[in-house]
């Protein structure tokens, strides 16, 4: 596989250090990915002798069993970092952490971690490549690219579509990195929510539309992302309560009528049914939830082999 | 012992002449062109400039208990390195200073071993936990000038009241750290456009503007002075200048970080930005430059707040707050302000020297015949970069570490004593 770009050595902090070209190649990289993913023999020998460590700072299931899944099919080494069971319980520093891990020879480091940043630290320390896996609520860039290419695989392109995301937009790195690659690919992309849980300053930051209502919100959508709304926003102060949200905003045959004819649904996961998005939308035959995990799989084996120079 | 600063452009009366100055032990005596007695010192100060040694409301020396950070004798010579010749200290150490012994402590332990003067700030509450009035009356006899709770800020209205009733029989300020925590609470940094970008908890203007407004309340109430520390935001501005019309003593600072800093200086996380009150707007900073030039606010104060760095090299959520600030205030506030017009030289040394000096009832912040001797010559052509290997402070947190700036401070005198010289 041959790419006009170069991957090696770079860190995926968020999607802003890449271009709309760069983005695409690394979709273009993910479809060649996903059809060994659907090989009998799912395993490629490209990384080994290749070392990758992951950093789960915080709890995560699905991520993490992705990218590790990711790492065991390129024939990478695996070290696997759980903050629970780790030195970090102890009181030990993220530097002396990273410092210790480094002294073992990794060669790309992953990392989930609960607050903003932390990826750019551990680059600091180890001066190795670093992905981020969620800082916070940060950014969540391989997220943001499973979707981007879940959609494009669908679509073809993202350019002039209508993307509406609805939920919790405050809390989610997950839309914020979604409304910088979506942007850069020439989508319109729109958030909803209500007031509390929606920045004022996304459309200065992000040039998206912001609306309060899920009927305007949703009009004339290509495509329609839920997001998990949970339960501590009541107990913040930000909501009354998850019934009165999801009388106002949950995905449904009645609310995503106003959209386009069978427009995309999408989510994140994990979902909760019946609170942002009810079953029957979850489990159609528009929606792209399941093919998300599996690009999943697909998107994170093709930035390691572009990050690790895969041959 | 007498010493002559000959041929140097000294600030007199809001203006610069180029005159020399004689200074006999800790008294100016003679201040005229082309002195001709003899002094046991001569410096000469040709195309230098002479100051009033400058003086800080506001700083965190960390000494008694948290040594590691800084202590009274590097904070002090880092001090005398920026041309500091008094700075005041806040309570926030371990243990709190919220008792006459403290005071003391501090007071032998900076006449003994310190570099410049230092004047204590006593705790208001006992322990800053804005629960119980503190011994102000005891910690008067060991002279503190003012008292605060530093970043601690109280929430409690009714309490609040009976501090400022109860301090203001002994005629000091209260200082207000203005901070609604209900407000603040999981912030990192301003509350707008960056915190949104980068997924950090924000503090937004409102928690100091609705505090600083509530306190003007009740100083007015309680017939108090009060001074409000590190203002940031155009609102706080426009609500103190507000209370300045309607006649209440109320002062307020801010802060070299405030001054030439916004928000988007902690782009890239980087820990050394993170303070309390959080850099704020651009809008926000024009207007704390445009009120410091009307008058508005009162002068300028460090927040020299040292932190070491295994503190601050962390995720950015776990860092503390806070600038160090003694050994770069002048020089990025003279490259920043007075070399692009933003400020003259006059009013920089003004709100730095001689209105601080008012404020706390000084005999220096002037060079005048029979003004203390505290005297800073400077280098404006000089160039002076931050370190970690010269800087004098135990601590390196301070965001223009690694950068090049106008301005060194070539002597300090304090006292007629030279303390720092390079």
């Amino acid at each position: 596989m041959k790419n006009k770009h170069n991957f090696i050595g770079r860190n995926l902090y968020d999607l802003d250090d890449y271009s709309a070209d760069e983005i695409i190649a690394i979709l273009e990289a993910t479809s060649v990915m996903k059809e060994i993913n659907e090989r009998d023999y799912k395993k490629l020998p490209t990384l080994r002798g290749k070392t990758v460590c992951t950093l789960f700072m915080e709890n995560s299931t699905r991520t993490r069993m992705s990218f590790e899944l990711a790492v065991n099919r390129l024939s990478a080494d695996l070290v696997s970092f759980q903050a629970s069971i780790s030195a970090l319980s102890k009181g030990e520093s993220l530097q002396d952490t990273i410092c210790t891990l480094n002294a073992m020879g990794i060669d790309l480091y992953i990392i989930r971690h609960r607050f903003p940043g932390s990826p750019q630290l551990v680059h600091k320390y180890s001066e190795k490549p670093v992905m981020n896996a969620g800082d916070g609520r940060h950014a969540h860039p391989t997220q943001a690219l499973l979707d981007i290419f879940s959609i494009w695989e669908r679509l073809g392109t993202l350019k002039d579509l209508k993307i509406t995301i609805v939920g919790d937009i405050a809390h989610s790195r997950v839309v914020r990195s979604n409304l910088i690659g979506m942007k850069k690919l020439g989508a319109n992309v729109t958030v909803c929510g209500p007031k509390t849980l929606v920045p004022g300053f996304l459309p200065e930051i992000y040039g998206c539309k912001v609306e309060h209502d899920l009927e305007t919100a949703l009009k004339d959508a290509d495509v329609i992302m839920g997001l998990r709304m949970q339960l501590e926003r009541q107990n913040e102060g930000l909501l009354p309560s998850l019934d009165e949200y999801t009388k106002q905003y949950v995905l449904s045959k009645r609310t995503i009528q106003f959209a386009k004819k069978d427009a995309l649904i999408m989510h994140p996961g994990p979902m909760n049914r019946g609170i942002e998005i009810m079953p029957e939308i979850a489990d159609s035959q528009q929606s792209l939830v399941l093919a998300q995990v599996a690009n999943g799989v697909a998107v994170r084996m093709a930035l390691l082999f572009l990050f690790l120079g895969g041959k | 012992m007498k010493t002559i600063i000959k041929n140097g452009l000294v600030y007199i009366n809001n203006k610069f002449e180029e005159v020399d100055v004689l200074f006999d032990n800790d008294r100016i005596i003679e201040i005229r062109k082309d002195i001709q007695k003899d002094a046991d010192s001569t410096i000469d100060a040709t195309n230098k400039h002479v100051f009033p040694g400058f003086i800080d409301l506001h700083s965190h020396l960390r000494d008694p208990g948290q040594t590691y950070k800084e202590d009274i004798i590097s904070g002090t010579k880092a001090a005398a390195k920026g041309g500091f010749t008094t700075i005041c200290c806040m309570p926030n150490t371990d243990p709190i200073i919220d008792n006459i012994a403290t005071v003391e402590y501090i007071n032998r332990k900076a006449k003994d071993f310190g570099f410049c003067k230092v004047k204590v700030i006593g705790a208001m509450t006992k322990k800053t936990e804005g629960k119980e009035i503190a011994e102000i009356g005891s910690m008067m006899e060991g002279g503190i000038v003012a008292v605060s709770d530093d970043g601690a800020c109280i929430q409690n209205a009714k309490l609040l009241q009976n501090v400022m009733k109860y301090t203001s029989s002994f005629n000091i300020p209260v200082i207000i750290h203005a901070e609604d925590y209900n407000l603040s609470k999981g912030g990192q940094i301003n509350a707008g456009k960056m915190s949104t970008k980068l997924g950090l908890g924000g503090i937004p203007g409102l928690a100091e503007e609705i505090i600083i407004a509530r306190n003007i309340m009740i100083a007015e109430k309680a017939k108090c002075q009060v001074h409000i520390a590190h203002v940031s935001t155009k609102k706080a501005v426009d609500i103190i200048a507000e209370a300045k019309k309607n006649g209440l003593r109320i002062t307020t600072e801010v802060t070299p970080h405030h001054l030439l800093l916004t928000e988007d200086a902690c782009e890239n996380f980087d820990t050394n930005t993170k303070v309390k009150p959080p850099l704020r707007t651009e809008n926000d900073r024009q207007a704390m430059i445009k009120a410091l030039n009307e008058g508005i606010i009162d002068f300028i104060a460090t927040d020299h707040a040292p932190h070491s760095d295994f503190e601050k090299e962390r995720e950015f959520n776990l860092a503390p707050f806070g600038i160090n600030g003694f050994e770069t205030a002048f020089a990025t506030l003279y490259t920043n302000l007075v070399k692009k017009n933003e400020m003259s030289l006059e009013k920089l040394i003004e709100v730095m020297s001689e209105k601080p000096a008012n404020f706390l009832k000084l005999n220096s912040g002037k060079i005048e015949v029979g003004k203390k001797a505290d005297l800073v010559i400077a280098d404006l052509n000089a160039k002076i970069s931050f370190k970690s290997d010269n800087i004098i402070s135990k601590a390196n947190n301070t965001p223009f570490i690694g950068k090049t700036f106008f301005g060194k401070i070539t002597n300090t005198f304090c006292d007629g004593m030279l303390k720092w010289s390079n």
